[in-house]
């Protein structure tokens, strides 16, 4: 039988890699309200530390709700209910660092004014939450490739941190609105079908590896 | 060489690729590390597994150690001591014993680094030879609860630096410079981390007259009181009225550490004549410290402060379930029942012993994910990535850099 037809890119895709550094801000909170606060007022870096660092610290299993702030509301507050709400919230929902911060703060306002007595909780002195911010190094890779075979080829061999850039950071920390591979399938090699069905993945409820593994299968299965 | 490549099975290829691209980065500029001990300890350990990696990776590195008198390093234990919350006497006569020896230190030391990372309070008053270099201050120490005369003493070095880095973010506190969240590591290939064959083990055990005829508890680590010796015998004790077992307390000492004999005889005092307490004042012996933790049932780290604790690191990272204290970077290691049981007491960690002991499955299941947990955040490979973020950040500014 034939091999079906690869298109060829009319640019190609570069895969760049991301690695963090966490830099100490010596800000902490130890309720409710001070908490609130901090969020308000922490750079876009810090919210998105603690909402995305779970991803790749705990990428084979995540023991733990995927943000820092369901996590400590729920272990050193004792606020279940409030955690799971904060755990709940559907960061696909959200282009920004903005708009995911006012979601969060709404949450916990509203939460506040229905049980006011929540603000007079106090976290033991060794569970005080400590507000860290997420410096990014980008770099590229020397993986390029033109088709849709060679992308499938090199997602098998990249880190999980160039695919956790171009999922993940690129769309919400760099504003690009979607995630890369779609962005390029869809505009570079016209397939929109494959760009969509890429799209429209949740990457927050996969593990990276399992991440990987699911558009490896989307790709292959698309160019037989 | 080429050891690095000795890495790949075990982290993967692109990680090591990663490094390199990040050296590449660096090309030029050479890094000069400078601590109080060649020997002994957390700090010398890893710079002995580092240097020659960055090396290889052809980022410049030399790795120097500052001179100290007896009076002196008594002095920075005192520091040590008061940084970790310990009542200690300090007066002018000890601050002006410390300023000599640094003073001293300045004038011999050769300063070539571009990039001068100092370890520790011993050395943190070479600052003020800083030029137009850069400067990082790396804290290994528990500085959660400081002593406030010493922490204002060192305070005032600090704000010199370009950078500081902590071990866990109860560390940070308002400093005027920027402060970054560095955990250490272990090294997979070390002699203390290597897989060693099952007859080595043996022969350890019958060096140090140890039968494997019941479970072994062991706890590793230097003697000295922030490590509470004494309290893990107590929670043998407690846990042996319910179990046979026996316990090994196992470390050596580092030079700059002169209380160690002191506590080791305290030690020696608290055991008495139970042939079941194992006390091991050992010299520097990787090979033999790998197979006393390979050949425990359970490891115990029941520290009352801890800058990181890397005995935890090691010990998960051979599969062994683990019980130690929620200080430090300890709890940054153990996810409490997830990767190891987190106690805050004699009677907590007598309790998690005995849960270990009784329930093979469940020790086995922490060891696993304890395992897992570090090959993914606490090898060497993720420290040397870290260390080369470091000081590229000294070159960048904001949030996002490219490279």
């Amino acid at each position: 039988m034939a091999e079906k037809e690869i298109k060829t890119a009319a640019e190609p895709f570069r895969f760049y890699t991301q690695l963090h550094l966490s830099e100490l801000t010596g800000l902490r909170a130890s309720n409710l309200p001070e908490l609130l606060n901090l969020i308000k007022e922490a750079s876009d870096s810090a919210i998105y530390h603690h909402t995305h660092r779970f991803l790749l610290q705990h990428q084979y299993l995540s023991p733990e709700p995927p943000n820092d702030f369901a996590y400590w509301v729920t272990v050193a507050l004792g606020e279940d209910c409030l955690g799971e709400k904060l755990a709940s919230i559907d960061t696909m929902k959200y282009l920004t660092i903005h708009d995911l911060r006012e979601k969060i703060v709404a949450t916990i306002e509203a939460y506040l004014k229905a049980c006011p007595n929540s603000a007079k909780r106090f976290a033991s002195e060794d569970e005080v939450f400590y507000l860290i911010k997420c410096v990014s190094f980008i770099m590229p890779t020397a993986y390029v490739t033109n088709d849709l075979r060679g992308f499938v080829e090199i997602l098998k061999k990249i880190t999980i941190d160039s695919i956790y850039f171009h999922m993940f950071e690129a769309r919400l920390r760099l504003e690009r609105k979607t995630n890369d591979f779609s962005l390029w399938i869809e505009g570079m090699i016209g397939d929109k079908e494959l760009a969509g069905k890429i799209l429209k993945l949740d990457p927050y409820t996969y593990t990276l590896e399992d991440l990987r593994k699911t558009i490896i299968q989307m790709t292959e299965k698309r160019i037989g | 060489m080429g050891r690095l490549k000795e890495y790949i099975p075990i982290v993967g290829r692109g990680v090591i690729d990663d490094l390199r691209a990040l050296a590449e980065r660096l090309k030029g500029k050479t890094v000069q590390h400078i601590n109080s001990t060649a020997v002994g300890g957390g700090v010398a350990e890893i710079l002995t597994r580092m240097v020659p990696l960055f090396q290889e990776l052809n980022l410049n590195t030399r790795w120097d150690v500052i001179k100290g008198g007896d009076k002196f390093f008594e002095v920075t234990k005192k520091f040590h001591n008061a940084l970790h919350g310990r009542s200690e006497e300090i007066n002018e006569d000890d601050f002006a014993v410390f300023m000599e020896t640094s003073i001293n230190n300045m004038n011999e030391m050769q300063y070539s680094g571009d990039i001068v990372y100092v370890h520790d309070p011993q050395p943190i008053a070479l600052v003020q030879k800083k030029s137009d270099n850069k400067w990082i201050w790396r804290c290994h120490v528990d500085v959660s609860v400081p002593d406030r005369v010493v922490w204002e003493f060192l305070y005032s070095f600090i704000a010199r630096y370009d950078a500081a880095v902590f071990s866990s973010p109860e560390f940070s506190s308002k400093i005027p410079i920027r402060q970054f969240l560095i955990s250490p590591s272990i090294d997979p290939l070390s002699d203390k981390n290597k897989e060693l064959p099952e007859d080595v083990i043996n022969m350890v055990l019958e060096k140090y007259h140890i039968k494997k005829d019941k479970p072994i508890i062991t706890q590793i680590s230097r003697f000295d009181r922030l490590k509470d010796p004494v309290g893990v015998i107590e929670a043998y004790q407690e846990v042996k009225k319910y179990i046979d077992c026996q316990l090994v307390l196992a470390g050596g000492g580092a030079t700059d550490d002169p209380e160690g004999i002191k506590v080791y005889e305290e030690t020696k005092e608290k055991a008495g004549n139970d042939k079941n307490i194992h006390i091991l004042l050992m010299s520097q012996n990787d090979i033999e410290i790998n197979a006393l933790q390979r050949a425990s049932t359970v490891i115990i780290q029941k520290s009352l402060k801890e800058g990181f604790g890397l005995t935890v690191a090691e010990a998960l990272w051979k599969g062994k379930p683990v019980v130690a204290s929620a200080v430090g970077g300890i709890p940054l290691q153990i996810k409490h029942k997830y990767s190891g049981l987190l106690c805050h007491s004699v009677e907590g960690a007598t309790f998690a012993l005995k849960q270990l002991l009784n329930s093979p499955a469940y020790a086995k299941k922490m060891g696993e994910n304890g395992k897992e947990h570090i090959k993914n955040n606490f090898l060497i490979t993720r420290h040397l990535k870290d260390y080369m973020l470091l000081f590229l950040s000294l070159y960048c500014k904001g949030d996002v850099v490219y490279l």
